[in-house]
């Protein structure tokens, strides 16, 4: 029997073990972390906490910020509207220049989305621990890095000492097997939406996934950062993928990646340390086959509440199999939707499209979207937009010309940022709109109060965005 | 209400004997809790009045007359009981500063997502979680009866109920003593540093 690589990771960062704790009576273990990645909102309370106690930051080298979540995806040479977004973008500036933190502001040609830049600039590396003030942090688990979200306590902790004391999850296996049977209709996005229906919104608590199997590896990165990207929908604090050469490819050369010697002593450590990989023992295992998957399609308010494009809208008594709470959460959800139950996933009409958050703003994503868009025009009872992950993406983007794809199409191509993902910035629903979105939470009035949420692939987003309702995708492709 | 002092120690956590305020339904998560447009403040106090804001208020600002929290026969009450998977997604700890600056001191639900659950011990807030059973008889039998929770001995009482819930001890500890947890951290400095040392000789 060997570990997981959830548990090596774990033992390679135990700093003080909780046996020995300082009241001798159990409880966590001291843990070392490597990476702190900080954004405005979560951040200026711990900025606030070191100052009054008069503390400093530990290791400012290996503490990164931007500025995500507040940001206009309009023009940024304007200054930004909203006073109090304004004043926490402002305050996040100050905090990073009075404690000597690397932060990519606005105008930075690398700012963008916290868990899109970190990889994008190799920060995120395997084998590291990486935590952020932001539940999505399980992103950077894709790359073999054990990645999980931290409240603001937390973010002032680990400022301060570099170390969190953390109770160690149970480790969970999902094997994916099978082959996708159209790869162009049928994404990475699927695969996850697909996997929270089946475990649930707490299928996962209290455990760290790791996804495994062909089906995994035959995935790009960047597929697999949108698969681990929602563990925490599932309740998981975090999502690993097993790093291969595609991994190591992805981030050799990158900014803050070790050159030279010292990547190839990375990629050495990481075979010698993981090389008895498939033998390890998990404390839960399932397997998902993806051989008959369809689109997948949001229809309520939590992330495990989907269909199949070719489904209809459940009856709570269906969806709930018996359990009182899920009937009532069903029943709920659908009066908050404006949804009936019977009706066809391909009848309901949208009104907004949101392609973009740290789920599905990547190269990879922009592009299978403009594969659908190309020669098409947004239908004119819809409102769509393209919010790239970061500055970098939005470049790479338009060197290929898919900006001139999605406006030509009717799309608005916008700056980078979380935007719509949660809409703390001008980008919301109206209440009572109905939007098509690439993201991670369907939440009641997550995308802006009163606002209605199906999660959808980037592809399944474009498609809707042209026809004005939902369509199987894979119908045209 | 101001729950941290100037060198952060915790308000210390005694025993509560109060009425629960019930909130019949699963799954609430942080969005719910505390919606998106309050989290552009930069200081943690005084959330209290935006906790569960779009529940509260309607589009056009009225209190919404249904829900429990504008129901006068729970207002002061310092115990939340609630359903499954209480405080999903979003890491924001503005969740849980908004549920105790409320005037909310425990949570009482059949399970709570992890890291609402961990934000929850950061500030003076206790996350209790029952079985599904003493879940129901919470809220068919205790709504207009005082129900005490005894954190030392892991205790809620209820009418003639006695039930236990299960917290770690070092937890328990944090909140009975009101720790500093970052002081406790900063008197690992020598460990932290030898890491350190250790770390930088490897990737080397």
């Amino acid at each position: 029997m060997s570990n997981t690589i959830f548990e090596k990771i774990w033992d390679n960062h135990v700093v003080h073990a909780k046996n020995g704790d300082v009241h001798n009576n159990g409880g966590p273990s001291l843990i070392y972390i490597d990476r702190h990645l900080l954004h405005e909102v979560t951040s200026p309370q711990a900025f606030d906490g070191l100052r009054l106690n008069g503390r400093r930051v530990r290791r400012p080298d290996l503490t990164f910020a931007t500025m995500d979540h507040n940001v206009p995806t309009t023009d940024r040479s304007i200054p930004i509207v909203d006073q109090i977004s304004s004043m926490q973008i402002q305050t996040l500036m100050q905090n990073c220049r009075e404690f000597g933190i690397t932060l990519f502001d606005i105008n930075s040609p690398n700012q963008g989305i916290v868990h899109v830049i970190g990889p994008e600039l190799g920060i995120t590396l395997p084998g590291t621990t990486i935590v952020c003030g932001d539940s999505h942090t399980s992103t950077h688990g894709a790359f073999g890095a054990l990645a999980f979200g931290i409240g603001t306590s937390e973010v002032e902790h680990v400022l301060a000492t570099q170390c969190l004391w953390m109770y160690k999850p149970k480790t969970f296996a999902i094997n994916v097997t099978g082959r996708l049977r159209n790869i162009h209709a049928v994404t990475a996005k699927d695969i996850i939406l697909s996997i929270i229906r089946k475990i649930g919104t707490i299928g996962g608590t209290g455990t760290v996934i790791e996804y495994r199997g062909e089906t995994i590896s035959d995935l790009s990165v960047e597929q697999r950062m949108t698969i681990c990207n929602m563990s925490i929908e599932a309740g998981a604090r975090a999502g690993l993928i097993y790093p291969d050469k595609k991994t190591f490819d992805y981030i050799r050369g990158r900014r803050y990646t070790p050159s030279g010697k010292q990547f190839e002593t990375m990629v050495d450590f990481w075979h010698e340390n993981w090389k008895d990989y498939t033998n390890a023992q998990f404390d839960k295992v399932i397997t998902f086959n993806v051989n008959e998957l369809a689109p997948q399609v949001s229809w309520g308010t939590n992330p495990s509440m989907v269909v199949d494009v070719t489904d209809t809208v459940p009856y709570p008594d269906d969806f709930a199999r018996g359990n009182e709470n899920e009937r009532k959460a069903a029943n709920r959800a659908l009066e908050y939707m404006a949804l009936k139950p019977g009706t066809s996933i391909t009848d309901i009409k949208i009104d907004r499209v949101f392609i973009g958050s740290c789920t599905n703003s990547r190269l990879e994503d922009l592009m299978e979207a403009a594969i659908v868009v190309k020669g098409k025009t947004v239908s004119q009872s819809v409102k769509a937009m393209v919010v790239p992950g970061s500055q970098q993406v939005k470049k790479q983007a338009e060197v290929l010309g898919l900006d001139k794809i999605f406006k030509t199409a009717g799309f608005e191509w916008r700056e980078s940022g979380c935007s719509m993902c949660l809409g703390m910035n001008p980008d919301i629903l109206a209440p009572g709109e109905r939007c098509a979105s690439t993201s991670n939470r369907n939440f009641e009035g997550r995308q802006g109060s009163g606002g209605r949420t199906h999660l959808v692939s980037p592809i399944m987003a474009a498609a809707a965005a042209i026809e004005g309702h939902f369509i199987d995708v894979r119908e045209w492709l | 209400m101001v729950i941290k002092n100037g060198n952060n120690k915790l308000e210390v956590f005694r025993n509560i004997k109060s009425k629960v305020t019930p909130l019949d339904r699963s799954n609430i998560d942080t969005d719910q809790i505390i919606p998106k447009q309050f989290l552009k403040l930069v200081q943690r106090t005084d959330f209290g009045k935006y906790l569960f804001y779009d529940l509260r208020v309607d589009r056009d600002g009225n209190q919404r007359r249904e829900f429990v929290l504008n129901d006068p026969t729970y207002a002061g009450r310092q115990i939340l009981l609630t359903r499954d998977n209480f405080g999903s997604g979003s890491s924001r700890e503005h969740a849980a500063w908004a549920i105790r600056d409320y005037g909310f001191k425990a949570i009482i639900a059949e399970s709570f997502a992890d890291i609402f659950y961990n934000n929850c011990f950061k500030n003076g807030l206790l996350p209790i979680g029952l079985n599904h059973e003493e879940i129901e008889y919470l809220f068919r039998n205790s709504l207009n009866v005082a129900v005490e929770i005894d954190l030392s001995n892991q205790q809620v009482k209820a009418c003639s109920k006695v039930m236990r819930f299960e917290i770690d001890s070092y937890r328990k500890m944090a909140l009975l003593e009101g720790l500093d947890e970052i002081e406790m951290t900063l008197q690992f400095e020598s460990q932290i540093a030898e890491y350190e040392r250790k770390i930088l000789v490897n990737s080397l």
